[in-house]
């Protein structure tokens, strides 16, 4: 039992990471971020680049990545989204848009950084064993605790700071925002590099533990979703609850149901369906959006 | 002035043109679908740049004369991103350009889905999958590119059983087509050999990250023996760290081919010990054009891929077969036909070791490329050769 829990703790907390970036985007400009996932690859690329094979500090090639994401998707949301989404009243555009993006980005990390799994380096040694009952290894806790401070900061930065205040205002009303003085086109993009530079944040974090290949965007944004639509569109403590839920179903179920073969994410699925059937707008969402 | 130097040029151009066209050898398209993208990518992307690295080689040193004539080799690859669906748009495609010559796909789904439209269209191809229906009659057109793991599997757990003392084993595999068929393969042999399987059942999604959760049940059977069951390049680090971290201290193989760089990246030396079927090339048995096919390969794509000791293969086979009967480069008969006698001097290994067509014991007739089985064993960074064997 606590070795189950641990690890749903553990999921939990990289999973709310991953679905953060993904909310906040989708609060602010209603845009399904089909590329996120493959936001969280290039940000494990890149910390395996600079931490990995050229021997930069850890911490610093953790900033280099978020740097770099943040850089992204400020520019894919002022050359890309930003044009579409004043262009085309249709939401599907910016679907297909992201689509497109993702499609792009899987072609770019192929050509850059080649169709290997690449890891890094432990960035702590040893495992935690607490007579066999519990065991973890020491880099798994330090990521864990790294990503609930990091969820602590972002909650700190979207409550406390005049960034944070501006983008609440445009993700409940962008018209009534506008109104208020809200630079709409500037904080569009910087909410947009935030959410890219989540996704960044979560994959320099992760490659430590899991490493990281061309073919996980995809899943990742997938999964990415499920916390999404499990929480509540748009709603960022619905992100992370979303991200515990699913962290604790996946660890429960591995351990108690590995006997019946890969059963885990049927039974997620259909639990999902289930439950969106009952509550559409799940559990933080709002009935009308 | 002007206007009569500029048409002066363009008829020395055109002239140039016409005569660089006749001097150019006539093209042999031989056909790659394969798994270029996605988690399994380094398998297809090895294929791949083999043949691109030896086709290279080839027109570089003035083609590949089969009959009277002497053909440069263009390779005509499809990303079938190991979806059936998109293997079969490959194959058809490959068809469509009239090649009769395609190597892959890479997986059992993708080469069971290409077989009735390679067979419609008369194509051979060379899978590196394991179903033994694709190798049996009444099945003609597939070659196997590789050695299978209901082939190497009894081999390594008999060289355990009696170098190690194992007595108990545990599979794990991913939730898809091969690597399922690859454990009850490798469970059957196991019991076949006395082995007492003692997890067999866990299975995990085929983009899992975290294996932890997954593995902590098996580990609990505390076996002697871990099969990580068709595991790709990319889950096979990460397996073997979770499995080290969770405890284990057991022995941890595989009969899939691994990559001794991704193993030291996502593992270290957590995976010392760890055993692996290896390209079929070893520096013992390497010839003098295996090493320049690595340096030319290293050349153009950066890194080299052990897996391509393996991959190197299937167009030289098919290339030879096709010089040793000529009118079986338009007629896939006359070549299916040759299959039982061909056999032509094995240019990648030292020694008088031949080129020929083998699997009468696994499939009834000879439907498979005879390359060496080469079991490695991960030590610091780099494959050690455990032993070599041969398929018949």
């Amino acid at each position: 039992m606590e070795q189950i829990l641990a690890n749903g703790v553990y999921l939990g907390s990289q999973y709310a990471m991953i679905a953060l970036g993904l909310t906040l985007i989708f609060a602010l400009m209603n845009v399904l971020n089909f590329a996120h996932g493959q936001m969280y690859v290039i940000g494990g690329f890149v910390t395996y680049t600079f931490y990995g094979q050229l021997g930069v500090p850890f911490v610093l090639a953790l900033i280099i990545s978020c740097l770099t994401l943040a850089v992204l998707g400020a520019l894919i949301e002022k050359f890309l989204f930003a044009p579409v989404i004043k262009g085309s009243a249709r939401e599907e555009s910016t679907m297909l848009l992201a689509a497109g993006i993702a499609f792009l980005l899987d072609a770019l990390i192929l050509l850059i950084f080649g169709e290997k799994q690449r890891g890094v380096p432990k960035i702590v040694n040893g495992v935690f064993n607490y007579d066999f009952r519990l065991i973890m290894p020491y880099d798994r806790i330090v990521i864990c605790v790294l990503a609930i401070l990091s969820i602590i900061a972002f909650i700190c930065l979207m409550q406390y700071s005049k960034t944070g205040r501006a983008l609440r205002a445009l993700a409940q009303d962008r018209t009534a925002a506008q109104l208020m003085g809200v630079n709409v086109d500037r904080y569009s993009m910087i909410g947009f590099a935030l959410g890219a530079m989540l996704a960044g944040l979560v994959g320099g974090l992760l490659v430590t533990i899991t490493g990281v290949n061309l073919g996980m965007g995809g899943p990742t944004s997938i999964k990415a979703f499920m916390m999404v639509m499990i929480g509540g569109a748009g709603v960022i403590s619905g992100a992370i609850w979303g991200g515990i839920i699913l962290g604790f179903m996946e660890a429960i179920g591995l351990a108690v149901l590995s006997q019946y073969g890969d059963i885990t994410y049927l039974l997620i699925f259909v639990s999902l369906m289930i439950f969106l059937a009952i509550r559409p707008q799940g559990l933080m969402g709002k009935p009308w959006g | 002035m002007q206007r009569r130097t500029l048409l002066k040029t363009a008829v020395i151009v055109t002239a140039l043109q016409a005569t660089m066209a006749l001097a150019e050898n006539p093209v042999l398209k031989i056909g790659f679908v394969g798994v270029t993208s996605g988690p399994a990518a380094a398998w297809g992307i090895s294929n791949q740049r083999s043949m691109e690295a030896r086709a290279a080689w080839i027109n570089e040193t003035g083609g590949y004369t089969i009959g009277e004539t002497t053909y440069d080799i263009e390779i005509v690859s499809f990303d079938d991103q190991k979806d059936p669906k998109r293997a079969i748009a490959g194959m058809e495609k490959m068809a469509q350009e009239g090649i009769h010559y395609v190597v892959g796909p890479n997986v059992d789904d993708g080469a069971a889905a290409v077989r009735p439209v390679a067979e419609a269209n008369g194509i051979m191809y060379f899978p590196y999958a394991f179903p033994k229906s694709l190798y049996q009659a009444p099945a003609s057109n597939a070659v196997l590119g590789m050695v299978a793991n209901y082939q190497s599997g009894p081999a390594i757990y008999k060289y355990l059983m009696e170098n190690e003392g194992v007595k108990t084993v545990a599979f794990i595999a991913a939730n898809e087509s091969d690597p399922l068929s690859q454990r009850d393969g490798g469970v059957a042999a196991a019991k076949e050999l006395g082995l007492e399987v003692v997890s067999d059942n866990v299975t995990y999604q085929v983009d899992t990250t975290d294996f932890t959760p997954v593995l902590t049940p098996v580990m609990r059977s505390r076996p002697d023996l871990l099969v990580l069951s068709g595991v790709s390049p990319a889950n096979a680090p990460q397996l073997i760290r979770s499995a080290r971290e969770l405890g284990f201290e057991g022995l941890i193989s595989t009969e899939t081919a691994q990559d001794a760089g991704v193993l030291a990246e996502g593992a270290g030396d957590l995976a010392n010990g760890f055993i692996s079927v290896g390209g079929a090339s070893t520096p013992e048995l390497a010839s003098p054009m295996m090493n320049e096919f690595v340096d030319r390969y290293k050349k153009m794509f950066g890194e080299y891929n052990d897996e391509s000791n393996t991959k190197v293969y299937a167009l030289e086979y098919i290339l030879e077969t096709l010089k040793a009967e000529p009118s079986a480069i338009k007629d896939v008969d006359v070549f299916q036909a040759s299959m039982d006698t061909f056999e032509a001097p094995n240019p990648y290994m030292n020694g008088d070791a031949k080129l020929r067509y083998v699997g009468m014991s696994s499939f009834g007739q000879r439907r498979q490329v005879a390359v060496p089985l080469v079991v490695n064993v991960y030590q610091d960074g780099v494959f050690e050769t455990l032993f070599v064997a041969e398929v018949d």
